[in-house]
């Protein structure tokens, strides 16, 4: 091919990789040698996913900047690299945060070695969103584990072995049930097609009978739920995220947990859609009770980290609510909410950092009356709880509606008692706010130090993108809709295949994806909505997954 | 006329903007003057824009303007917009006006606190999320400013955020009001189930498409919400703890304007409940029943902003009594008359305690009209005109309330004059406690020295507040069909869906009497009672002192009994079970293990780090093979 499209995606995964082992080997250098070369890389990653965000065709549903690459052919393993609605702006939102994370969460001891992991795993997250091959995908997802255990266990606090050490083995455990999915996932495909290969949207096509696909759909989700991570599959998060320098609390909430539920959306809906659709009940279950139960333990923590620990666990049942109610609305939302979690639950981790670098601990008991002192800190505290609440007028609300309205619509009564979230988020996180920002300060907090300018400038980006995406999340929105259209139209497509018990649309009536996208700008559409025309759409937004495959090998030359 | 809507919320939006980041640089006095003009100047085009309406035919008058769009997925498009119509400007006008006035006293009320930028950086942006939520075009946007003003209002409960009860008060509100809030985001997703939209005209144009009972469900968690923003039963225990905050805030968020958001809501809806079946008789019942509950409690309280506080939300029970009969005009006027004479009693109520330094308590006052003589009549202006007595301003609005009353169910009137009687009397009894009888601050000694009159820059807002309260009244007169002013400007709104009263010229004006004498009784009574004696604990039984015990109950069941659930899951639930079975795993495992210890060095770590190699080691022979 002449004219070759520039690999952006090859080289926004390398460049950090790179950097990573740059800064390892000169780890004897002066401090400001490493310091300097990590920022370097990081703004210079960050300016590589602005620019891919800049280039990315608003209403293409497909797999974009495919750059595909055989990597050991004898095994059907590819370097296979490709960005969508969806992993968009989770590459962004990766490329802000981490510099963010290496700038507030700045360590003592070893900075060299720190922060060439940080880069590392920038790496390894970026790899995980914009792999298309599982292979690939899987080695990723792996290696971030890595970089993520030494940094706990190399920079944590007390008890960081513990930590460490159990926030390895429990998704190490995990990923093991993800690996013998995908080997046999691709060997299924290896005896129906008689072509070995780990590309999803080759894999997408095997046909799977319904025992075979719900245990391959288990495989899959064990790992991812345990990373996201869903009730009861969680208890290793409040350790390790209390354990963690800030750094690694800010990396491990805001991103690593979203590969859990990035897995969710494009390996089992995209893999398994009927098996999806018949285990959404039970998912969807369990997303409640760990919306309702992490936020009543957040309201008994004593201890600033582990609480927005537990916040995450409620935060983390809404997408996954919203991602297992399978409508255009509510994964459109857990979409968008992955990245409004991600800037909220990063500022949390950041402020709480601050508090901890001044008082030496994040014992709320301890703390009391900081908004006297430091009246600044304390307001910008008070928007991003006010994001985490769902404030409307602020990101949070935005992804929290979405999902809301979207699960009640297909699943009326797990919607309902989601709701209850929205009140039980606002008791907690006031509550923690009144303790430690309100009353008369008292002994150290007294001499409380007002927030910095280097921290403030740090804090700016991400209260900036709370008040931006809520007020104006279209460009966002636009950008993940059509990839969430096709999706959903993929899933239900699926689902009309099989005549069982599980039709989804049976009960949602009108609101099936198809009918909806063909009815999108009118105010009314009529009750009796599910008919051919929706197969019909059903099977042009399947040609477009179907399709994507070739616009990207084209566009990859 | 003027299409420049989105300038209303916009000023004041921009006040708050500036004020919180230069605030404290603009400083005392400038930075209340800046958010004073802010405001009035919304109320300036608001003028422009009625002006522009007037003179366009009653079909013209209505009209929605769009900003962009803030939510578009798939069938869910949610426009910022505002809708311009005879309700949201009647909405406007009073928010604005009354918002400036408060503004202004806020002035002197507030000089000497040292978060007076602060004070204003709220209040503009209260303002701001007020006028949204009753011009917003789309439920949603409807919700930004429901969810703003109550954010307003906690920060400003917590404004002393260094008392324990100011935050605690703060936080109180944002909650119970976040229960209501719940309904009102599963009424949008009822009626967005059914219709696809939420946008508001598209929902009123298309009410016959609803089923009657998505409409009730609908109707009732709408309601549910508006229980929660106008603290009616079962939410209203918030309010009387929001008195915590600075007595101006009280005037204006929890009196004049956002406590009647529910009553708003409800009116703008009311094709839907029109829909509906029973969900107006259950309205009007939790009105009157309200209204009663709460005038009960307020003839006993001693703290005097808590006295007002229940009057409030006694008075926003008559505003759903008179929704529920399908009295949305007569709602709305008592609404207006209602923000005139409640802001003028707590502003009056605010010099005084200004004039005591933060006294409260009624029993310590006592004979405060020799000292106080603006203070004293503006607060007798407010009285008289909430008892109803002829012909002061609720004697109009709630006369029109209970005339609808008593033509859709007797037992409604019944109730709401009893309510009434208690009204004159309570605030009576306030009135005499406080400005006749002892001067028991000076054997207590509240203060050292005589009490001051405030100043004049909190006196003008008095002034002008006494003489609406009292000629509120000419909004909407009766007799002539020229005279019912209010009426005939929101017949296009709610027309069509309004009851009409059954009982006749003759009828009215022997209510209108009934009513007058009523006023006469419990105005009688608190006179006879009070004027003397500060000290008659026979009249103040404990029962409805502590509020019927209310809140108590939701103490105990809630708060309690929320925290023993939290408190057992987290410490058996999460630590016991579900952490326990983890680590239990992992012991077991490594007691399994321990046979082979000498094989192995038993340290995690260290298969940590055997994995990584392995995992390492995989991916060198992967890139190995990649370049062969």
């Amino acid at each position: 091919m002449t004219a070759e499209p520039f690999p952006f995606l090859t080289v926004i995964v390398l460049l950090p990789a790179i950097a990573a082992v740059v800064v390892a080997v000169v780890q004897k250098a002066p401090r400001w040698v490493a310091e300097l070369a990590s920022a370097l890389a990081s703004l210079a990653v960050l300016a590589l996913a602005v620019t891919i965000a800049v280039q990315f065709r608003t209403h293409d549903a497909g797999y974009q900047m495919v750059s595909r690459h055989q990597w050991i052919p004898g095994l059907g393993i590819s370097w296979a690299l490709g960005v969508d609605g969806i992993s968009l702006f989770l590459v962004v939102l990766t490329a802000v945060i981490f510099p963010l994370a290496m700038l507030g969460g700045k360590v003592r001891q070893r900075p060299a070695s720190f922060l060439a992991w940080m880069l590392f795993l920038e790496a390894a997250c970026i790899a995980s969103f914009l792999s298309l091959d599982l292979i690939l995908f899987f080695v990723a997802f792996e290696i971030t584990l890595v970089p993520a255990y030494f940094l706990i266990s190399g920079w944590g606090h007390e008890r960081r072995g513990y930590a460490a050490i159990k926030f390895f083995l429990y998704t190490f455990v995990g990923s093991a049930f993800l690996l013998v999915g995908i080997l046999a996932l691709a060997f299924i495909h290896l005896h129906q097609t008689g072509h070995l290969t780990f590309d999803i949207v080759q894999l997408a096509h095997t046909h799977l009978s319904a025992v075979t696909g719900d245990l391959l759909f288990w495989a899959f989700t064990a790992a991812f739920a345990v990373k996201a991570p869903l009730f009861p599959l969680h208890t290793w998060s409040p350790d390790a995220y209390g354990e963690a320098p800030i750094a690694g609390s800010v990396v491990l909430a805001a991103i690593l947990a979203k590969l859990g539920t990035y897995g969710i959306i494009r390996f089992d809906l995209t893999l398994f859609p009927r098996a999806t659709v018949s285990m959404a009940p039970g998912i969807l279950t369990l997303a409640v009770i760990g919306i309702i139960y992490g936020a009543l333990v957040a309201a008994k923590s004593k201890d600033l980290k582990r609480l927005v620990a537990y916040s995450s666990l409620s935060h983390i049942g809404f997408i996954v609510l919203g991602l297992f109610a399978l409508s255009a609305e509510s994964l459109s939302g857990s979409v968008l909410q992955m990245i409004n979690h991600g800037i909220i639950v990063a500022a949390l981790f950041l402020l709480i950092g601050m508090i901890y670098e001044r008082r030496g601990t994040w014992q709320i008991p301890k703390l009391r009356g900081l908004q006297r002192p430091a009246p600044i800190l304390a307001a910008v505290f008070v928007v991003v709880v006010l994001a985490a609440v769902g404030l409307p007028g602020l990101n949070g609300f935005v992804g929290e509606f979405l999902i809301l309205i979207g699960t009640f619509v297909t699943h009326r009564w797990w919607g309902v008692v989601a709701v209850a979230g929205v009140v039980l988020s606002a008791v907690y996180l006031l509550w923690a706010y009144q303790q430690v920002f309100h009353g008369k300060p008292d002994g150290e907090n007294e001499h409380f130090h007002e927030m910095r300018w280097r921290e403030g400038l740090l804090m700016v980006p991400l209260v900036g993108l709370i008040v931006f995406l809520g007020i104006y999340p279209k460009p966002v929105l636009d950008r993940i809709e059509p990839t969430v259209d096709a999706l959903v139209a993929h899933v239900d497509a699926a689902a009309h295949t099989r005549h069982g018990p599980h039709t989804p649309c049976r009960e949602r009536s009108v609101r099936c994806a198809g009918p909806k996208a063909t009815t999108r700008n009118l105010a009314l559409a009529p009750r009796s909505g599910v008919t051919p025309s929706a197969r019909a759409q059903d099977s042009t937004h399947r040609d477009v997954i179907g399709t994507a495959a070739t616009t990207g090998s084209g566009v990859g030359g | 006329m003027l299409h420049a809507a989105y300038l209303m919320p916009l000023f004041p939006l921009a006040g708050f903007a500036v004020l919180a980041v230069f605030g404290r640089k603009i400083g005392n006095p400038l930075a209340g003057w800046l958010a004073t003009g802010t405001v009035t100047a919304s109320f300036a085009i608001a003028l422009v824009t009625l002006a522009g309406m007037i003179g366009e035919p009653a079909s013209h008058r209505s009209f929605v303007e769009t900003l962009f769009t803030w939510i578009p997925v798939s069938a869910l498009h949610v426009q910022v917009g505002f809708l311009i119509d005879p309700l949201s400007l009647v909405m406007v006008l009073f928010v604005t006006g009354v918002s400036a006035v408060i503004h202004w006293y806020s002035i002197g009320y507030m000089a000497h606190d040292e978060g007076y930028a602060r004070f204003f950086v709220y209040l503009n942006l209260f303002v701001a999320s007020m006028l949204i939520l009753v011009m917003a075009s789309n439920l949603v946007f409807t919700f930004v400013g429901w969810e703003g003003v109550g954010l307003c209002s906690y920060f400003l409960i917590a404004f002393w955020y260094d008392r324990p009860a100011a935050a605690s008060a703060g936080k109180k509100a944002f909650i119970m009001n976040r229960v209501g809030d719940a309904g009102f985001l599963l009424a949008m997703f009822v009626l967005f189930n059914a219709l696809h939209t939420l946008s508001i005209p598209a929902i009123l144009a298309h009410l016959g498409d609803l089923s009657t009972g998505t409409a009730t469900a609908a109707a009732l968690l709408l309601f549910l919400a508006a229980t929660g923003k106008s603290a009616q039963i079962p939410l209203f225990t918030w309010l009387p703890d929001a008195m915590e905050g600075p007595t101006p805030v009280s005037a204006l968020i929890h009196a004049a304007t956002m406590v009647t958001a529910g009553v708003y809501l409800m009116v703008r809806m009311s094709p839907l409940l029109h829909r509906a079946t029973d969900v107006s008789e259950v309205i009007a019942i939790v009105g009157v029943a309200t209204a009663l509950v709460a005038a009960t409690i307020a003839s006993t309280q001693n703290d005097i902003k808590k006295v007002i506080a229940y009057s409030t939300v006694s008075q926003i029970g008559y505003m759903f009594l008179a929704v529920g009969v399908g009295a949305y005009t007569a709602a709305i006027f008592l609404m207006v008359a209602h923000a005139f004479y409640k802001s003028l009693l707590f502003l009056s109520a605010g010099s005084v305690i200004h004039g005591l330094h933060d006294e409260q308590d009624i029993k310590k006052m006592g004979g405060l009209r020799k000292f106080m003589p603006w203070t004293f009549a503006a607060f007798m202006a407010g009285w008289l005109a909430i008892a109803g007595v002829p012909p002061l301003s609720a004697f109009w609005a709630k006369g029109a309330v209970l005339v609808h009353a008593f033509s859709y169910d007797i037992g409604l009137w019944i109730v709401g004059a009893i309510t009434a009687v208690f009204t004159a009397y309570y605030m009576g009894r306030e009135f005499y406690i406080v400005f006749y009888g002892d001067e028991r601050w000076r054997r207590l000694e509240v203060i050292k020295g005589d009490p001051h009159e405030s100043p004049w820059v909190m006196r003008g807002p008095l002034v002008i507040l006494s003489v609406l309260a009292a000629i509120g009244g000419l909004l909407d007169l009766p007799f002539h069909p020229h005279l019912d002013f209010l009426s005939s400007w929101l017949a296009p709104v709610v027309g069509s869906v309004s009851r009409h009263s059954s009982v006749g010229v003759g009828g009215e004006w022997a209510l209108a009497i009934t009513d007058s004498v009523l006023a006469v009784i419990g105005v009688t009574l608190a006179w006879r009672l009070w004027r003397v004696t500060a000290d008659a604990r026979h009249l103040e039984p404990a029962f409805l002192q502590r509020a019927w015990l209310v809140d108590e109950t939701y103490d105990k069941i809630f708060a309690r009994g929320g925290e023993a659930l939290a408190g057992f899951l987290a410490n058996v639930v999460e630590a016991k079970i579900i952490d326990g079975a983890v680590n239990g795993t992992a012991s077991g495992l490594r007691w399994m293990g321990s046979g082979l210890r000498r094989i192995q060095t038993g340290y995690v770590r260290n298969y940590a780090i055997g994995i990584v190699l392995g995992l390492v080691a995989i991916l060198a022979w992967m890139l190995v093979r990649a370049g062969v």
